[in-house]
């Protein structure tokens, strides 16, 4: 059974559609790549199925349960964790409580076990602080943990960024452009963490502009253009299809 | 944060509290317990709205509207004479569990008035109530509107309070009865009570002061934080930033309430301008000074800069000072006073006049 499924969607913003008619199927255990041009959709896809935005029409299901209609902060406990194209850590907060806020739908106290700091709110919080370091020295980066995360470098800050959607212990984890910004050598660390999550038992769906890095780690590529899907293959045969070199080498 | 600091900070906010009654008394000057009694209550409200503001990064300018709520119907519901409803079976029921009971006016005349208890209750619970109804639609919003939106609140309840006639009008309430606590002793304003009040007034802002800072080194309390930081991005993290910020927004109204409850008990009354909107922006800029998500820094500027102002050292110029200090505080330091790095401040001083010399 595929993990995803995405039937017929659509989405515009006032006279533009943003994505139109697009489906499919991301199948448990695989990283698939979706490529396109600037404006594309791609991150108008991902906002769809994290909840940011509802659907016009279409739906969205995972492991066989409608998505498409519930409140975005649900998302997360369903299974499915991203980053963001644009990075959105949270500010004034060290590299490690940012990696925490990942572990909240793992944890239940609330306000009032909170204020009155009773002891299983101690255990929960000693959990959460373990699984975050563990997570950042997966990812090498345990020194940064005392670091302010916006003071970061950029390549670090993406790191971290993993981190704290892996820390939800996502099924399915949706990266958008997570090489971008990233120098030569940051891009290949970027895509040996990738594999190494799918390894775990991940499954990965990312948005990438750096072709040489999907053709590398995907095992299928989905290529939007104007909103629309135009290829679904593997690597190989989308290098050789002659709609995408179109689209992407220009009429 | 590790359990030590904490334990370390609560200590020395009670030596502090102690300290300030020796003081009174080894001075001479016990009648200053008074305004500090008064100054608990208000810093009741003021860290529950660093709170929100501060930590949830949720602005209100209308605070002291819930102040007036639990102010005003405990006042209402302990002063106003139920005697002509007294065969009602409702109210039989609640003077069988004492929860109205009769007692002397100032006439000596006999009233039938609701225990001070059952109606801290009600106003609490109302409080609740009209939290929820106001915070529902009102904190989709963000920024400058939800400011308007709770100074509109704010204003609303002002001219109710204002303009009912059982409320007092202008005149607010008065004769308005202790509040018993255990052994006797009870909030009231009687000199010979007034150690015991001042004692009583800053145990109820350390308590809540230690549930408060429990609160934002948990699971919540990081999840305010990341709200504040990033409202999208947290609710991707499973974050459900409504229910944490319409919960954040009813608990800083209940301690307003509170404070309003006991202060109104204290003062034996209340008036209209404890709703006033000058009050709420008052609050505002006290949390401002106090560095915003800092509860220490706002409870010691809530209890300095109340204590000057119920001393009247402001004197006519009060509402202008707190006024100019939310003006420099937004100019100079938005992050608020206590966060401005002294070091690095005497560093940039010493720099530019040796540069000078
Ligand atoms: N919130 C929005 N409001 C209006 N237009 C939007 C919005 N988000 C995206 N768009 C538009 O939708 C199109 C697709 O954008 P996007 O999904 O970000 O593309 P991609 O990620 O593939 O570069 C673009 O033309 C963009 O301007
Ligand atoms: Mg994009």
């Amino acid at each position: 059974m595929s993990l995803l499924e995405v039937k017929n969607l659509y989405k515009s913003f006032g006279g533009l559609q943003a994505v139109c008619d697009v489906s499919f199927n991301v199948q448990d255990g695989m990283i698939k790549a979706l490529i396109g041009p600037n404006g594309a959709g791609k991150t108008t896809l991902f906002n769809l199925i994290s909840g940011v935005l509802k659907p016009d029409r279409g739906e969205i299901f995972f492991n066989g349960l409608p998505i498409h209609s519930i409140p975005q902060y649900k998302i997360a406990s369903y299974g499915i964790a991203r980053t963001f194209q644009h990075i959105r850590l949270f500010p004034k907060m060290t590299s490690l409580e940012n990696i925490m806020i990942g572990r909240h739908t793992h944890t239940k106290a609330g306000f009032i076990s909170c204020m009155l700091s009773l002891p299983f709110t101690w255990k929960e919080e000693k959990l959460v602080r373990e699984k975050s370091m563990e997570l950042m020295k997966f990812l090498g980066v345990s020194e940064l943990a005392s670091i302010d995360a916006l003071s970061l470098s950029y390549g670090q800050q993406r790191i971290v960024e993993l981190a704290r959607a892996l820390a939800c212990e996502p099924k399915l984890l949706l990266l958008d452009e997570p090489a971008a910004g990233l120098n030569m050598r940051e891009t290949r660390e970027m895509g040996e963490f990738i594999s190494k999550i799918r390894e775990m038992g991940i499954t990965v769906l990312l948005v990438e502009h750096d072709m040489s890095l999907v053709m590398k780690i995907s095992d299928e590529v989905l290529v939007l253009s104007y909103g629309q899907k135009i290829a679904e293959d593997n690597p190989l045969s989308i290098q050789k299809n002659k709609e995408v070199i179109r689209v992407y080498l220009g009429e | 944060m590790n359990t030590k600091k904490k334990y370390i900070q609560l200590s020395l906010f009670l030596s502090i509290i102690i300290f300030i009654q020796l003081l009174t008394y080894f001075t001479g000057c016990e009648y200053h317990l008074t305004q500090l009694t008064m100054s608990a209550y208000y810093c009741l409200l003021i860290i529950g709205l660093c709170l929100l503001m501060g930590y949830a990064g949720q602005i209100s300018i209308g605070h002291a509207g819930f102040f007036a709520i639990g102010g005003y119907i405990s006042a209402f519901l302990t002063t106003y004479d139920l005697s002509q409803y007294k065969d009602k079976t409702i109210l039989i029921l609640f003077s069988k569990i004492g929860a109205a009971l009769f007692r002397q006016d100032l006439y000596g005349g006999k009233v039938l008035n609701f225990h001070p208890w059952a109606a801290a209750l009600i106003a609490i619970i109302l409080t609740i109530i009209i939290a929820i109804l106001i915070g529902s639609p009102v904190l989709k919003l963000k920024g400058h509107y939800l400011a308007m939106a709770t100074l509109g609140f704010g204003i609303i309840v002002y001219r109710i309070v204002l303009g009912t006639e059982k409320f007092g009008a202008a005149d607010g309430i008065s004769d308005i009865p202790p509040f018993p606590l255990l052994f006797g002793i009870e909030v009231n304003g009687k000199p010979v009570m007034r150690v015991w009040n001042y004692y009583i007034s800053w145990s109820i802002v350390f308590i809540t002061m230690t549930f408060l800072i429990n609160l934002i080194n948990s699971r919540v309390g990081r999840a305010l934080y990341a709200i504040h930081g990033a409202e999208d991005a947290s609710r991707a993290m499973g974050v459900d930033t409504r229910e944490y910020k319409l919960k954040t927004f009813v608990l800083s109204a209940v301690l307003a309430s509170v404070g309003g409850i006991f202060l109104t008990h204290y003062n034996g009354g209340i008036g209209p301008s404890e709703a006033s909107v000058i009050k709420s922006v008052k609050y505002v800029a006290i949390v401002a000074i106090g560095g915003m998500a800092n509860l220490w820094g706002s409870l010691v500027m809530g209890l300095i800069l109340n204590f000057l102002s119920l001393r009247g050292y402001f004197g006519t110029y009060d509402d202008a000072v707190f006024g100019a200090i939310l003006i420099i505080i937004m100019l100079f330091a938005p992050e608020g006073l206590l966060k401005v790095k002294l070091f690095d401040f005497i560093k940039y001083v010493s720099f530019r006049s040796k540069k000078s010399v």
